[in-house]
């Protein structure tokens, strides 16, 4: 039997080699969706591969790293990741956003801001900002290449026209450099901000669309809006219920079926990090403080 | 009192291991052997090596194995295996003309130069369960016979010889070909790509397309010209040695379709031909093959395309079932985050609603 054998982080230096190509016409055009060979990887399409093959591309024996899925840690998809890296390149992981050098992420981005040298990997479903719009790739790339935004305003302005508001809460698209709009992957449009001129290098990974795009560091990346709309972040106003968070994007938890319920950071390290610090919210399991009635 | 959602590691490895456990199921049951799969489910083999784009008749077996049956889930393990694997270079056209021949029909003509041939097949069976089979009761030997010698050309190149079907395009042996495994793929793909993209797509999804197109939605009037399956050697040109060498060879089934072309003011009327081509005994995998490959040369001639079976980007995004099923699967991964965006959206949407219509008594009260 041709027994297996796997390289350093998976993927053959070949491959690697595709990718990296990929990766830096990438951040030579910011915000442009480059064609990428995807390979099948050993997790489903859809559940990250596109990110991962990136991370496998970019990962050196010195990085450490951290994954995150909804902003934690823990969830399952960030556990598999995380392990399979661990495996198969045995790098350091953490979880705390500081410390890694790479971080690869489903839908957030960390609170914790991120500084020069950090890359940030995103896992990307459906690259393409304009798909649903227009369903045909050849049509896509083509207004992608003329600049040709109209279609993306109009949807914008009919939202308005029809609930008052732009009914887009995630994957929010925005203009990249002044030219490319862009997808910025489901994350919350409370993230959206996050994104312009931030000093780590953000790469986007789509494995089942086969498209690599990114946003060198210092790039200005504009959440799309209109003057007398401008665009503006969610967030449910209260602050997180274990570490007090104002300011952090919060995981709604049902608590029964009576409609209790309460509001907790999404970013498990940033909720854990102000805990640490002796920050406290109303449901802290705290020993200083009374616990709260079950 | 609030639970973290912690603990995802422990709870992932301990699912894994009643994976495995339930894999095995009874245990006082015997254990299947990778052999046994092949041997006696092999038609299960043959689409896993097809659509898992690797021809190996024991790792595809174990795969069907570790994936419990489920052949999705056995094609994807061979490909995340095959992903891996060094690329040396394509081997030299194979002439299925010279295919050892074990199955070999044609339903355009009578007889045939080599003959009719129907080997093993399905087709005429009354589909009755059979208890003895249950029982294990052991299959009559099979009747034999002296071996023809002569050659079986195929059907087309018979229309072909009179110029009644379009000439099959040549090798061009400084043209690469196509690999949509290492090349992403654009719109429009040429037929080389098509034909890869198909050979890997899903068997049920094609088989739809296919009979679509039969019902109406992209018809093109096919024949099955033939239908072979068989052995064929192949080869690999060797650059040291200057010569091609044979690598051994493969089984294989071809499915030549003959469609009708009315023709145009620069090109006599002939017939045209759709192409299907899959590892092992696949014939219901070449035929849909064949059926969508015409119906995607609608644009090379001419004809209008209308239906879905027509239409390339919607076929060649939409049929590979590892992509298919990973992204509709994905759906089971956790969406907090932006679940949470829009229910905030639409509290948001519910609360300007309640207030511009001043809620009457009878109204369902805002949250």
């Amino acid at each position: 039997m041709n027994a297996p054998a796997y390289n350093f982080a998976y993927l053959d230096e070949q491959t690697k080699r595709m990718i990296r190509r990929a990766i830096l016409k990438a951040i030579a055009i910011p915000g442009y969706q480059v064609p990428f060979a995807s390979r099948e990887m050993p997790m489903p399409y859809g559940w990250g591969t596109g990110g991962v093959q990136v991370t496998a591309a970019i990962l050196g024996p010195d990085d450490v790293l951290k994954v995150i899925d909804q902003g934690s840690d823990d969830t399952t998809n960030a556990i598999s990741i995380r392990k399979f890296f661990g495996k198969t390149a045995g790098v350091a992981t953490t979880t705390s956003t500081t410390d890694a050098t790479v971080i690869q992420t489903r839908h957030r981005i960390p609170e914790a801001p991120l500084h020069a040298g950090q890359v940030l990997v995103y896992q990307v479903p459906i690259p393409e900002p304009l798909r649903f719009l227009e369903p045909r790739e050849t049509e896509t790339r083509r207004m992608h290449a003329l600049g040709e935004y109209g279609l993306m305003h109009v949807k914008l302005y009919e939202d308005i026209a029809r609930f008052g508001h732009i009914a887009t809460s995630y994957a929010y698209p925005v203009k990249v450099n002044a030219r490319y709009v862009m997808d910025p992957s489901p994350t919350p449009k409370f993230d959206n901000p996050k994104m312009d001129n931030c000093p780590a290098l953000q790469l986007f990974g789509a494995g089942r669309e086969k498209r690599i795009y990114a946003i060198p560091p210092h790039t200005d990346v504009v959440s799309l809006d209109f003057e007398d709309h401008p665009f503006t972040r969610y967030r449910f106003d209260a602050p997180c219920a274990l570490c007090g968070a104002g300011d952090s994007y919060l995981d709604e938890i049902v608590t029964d079926d009576k409609g209790g319920r309460m509001f907790v950071c999404s970013d498990t390290d940033y909720c854990e990090q102000r805990q640490q610090a002796g920050h406290r919210g109303s449901e802290s399991a705290a020993p200083h403080k009374e616990r709260a009635h079950v | 009192m609030y639970v973290a959602v912690k603990g995802g590691e422990r709870a992932i490895e301990n699912a894994h291991r009643l994976l495995a456990h339930e894999r095995r199921g009874d245990r006082d049951i015997p254990e299947l052997s990778l052999a046994q799969i092949s041997e006696q489910l092999s038609l299960g083999v043959d689409r896993v090596m097809t659509e898992g784009s690797l021809y190996d008749r024991e790792l595809a077996a174990l795969a069907i194995k570790q994936a419990r049956g489920d052949l999705i889930e056995a094609i994807f393990l061979v490909r995340a295996f095959r992903a891996t694997l060094p690329r040396f270079g394509a081997t030299e056209p194979v002439d299925t003309g010279a295919m050892q021949v074990r199955r070999r029909i044609s339903s355009t003509f009578k007889d045939i130069p080599g003959g009719q041939v129907l080997g093993p097949t399905f087709d005429y069976t009354h589909r009755l369960l059979d208890p003895q089979l249950a029982d294990g009761a052991a299959p009559d030997a099979p009747a034999t016979g002296e071996a023809s010698t002569g050659a079986t050309p195929r059907v087309t190149d018979i229309l072909g010889r009179d110029g009644l079907i379009e000439p099959s395009p040549p090798a061009e042996a400084d043209v690469p070909v196509g690999d949509l495994t290492r090349e992403p793929l654009s719109f429009p793909a040429d037929r080389d790509l098509r034909l890869q993209n198909l050979a890997r797509a899903d068997e049920g999804f094609l088989l739809a397309l296919g009979y679509s197109s039969q019902r109406g939605y992209g018809r093109n009037h096919p024949f099955a010209g033939e239908i072979r399956f068989g052995e064929v050697e192949v080869e690999f040109m060797a650059e040291d040695a200057g010569f091609a060498v044979p690598l051994g060879s493969v089984a294989l089934t071809e499915c030549q379709m003959v469609n009708q072309f009315k023709g145009s003011a620069t090109q006599a009327p002939c017939f045209t031909r759709g192409y299907g081509l899959a590892f092992g005994q696949s014939e219901r995998k070449t035929m849909s093959m064949a059926l969508v490959d015409r119906t995607l040369r609608a644009r090379e001639l001419g004809e209008e395309v209308i239906a879905p079976a027509q239409d390339e980007e919607f076929v060649m995004s939409h049929s590979d079932n590892v992509q298919a099923t990973g992204f509709v699967e994905h759906l089971k991964l956790p969406h907090y985050v932006d679940f949470q965006s829009e229910l905030g959206l639409l509290r948001k949407l519910r609360k300007e609603f309640a207030v511009a219509n001043e809620a009457p008594p009878m109204q369902e009260a805002a949250e």
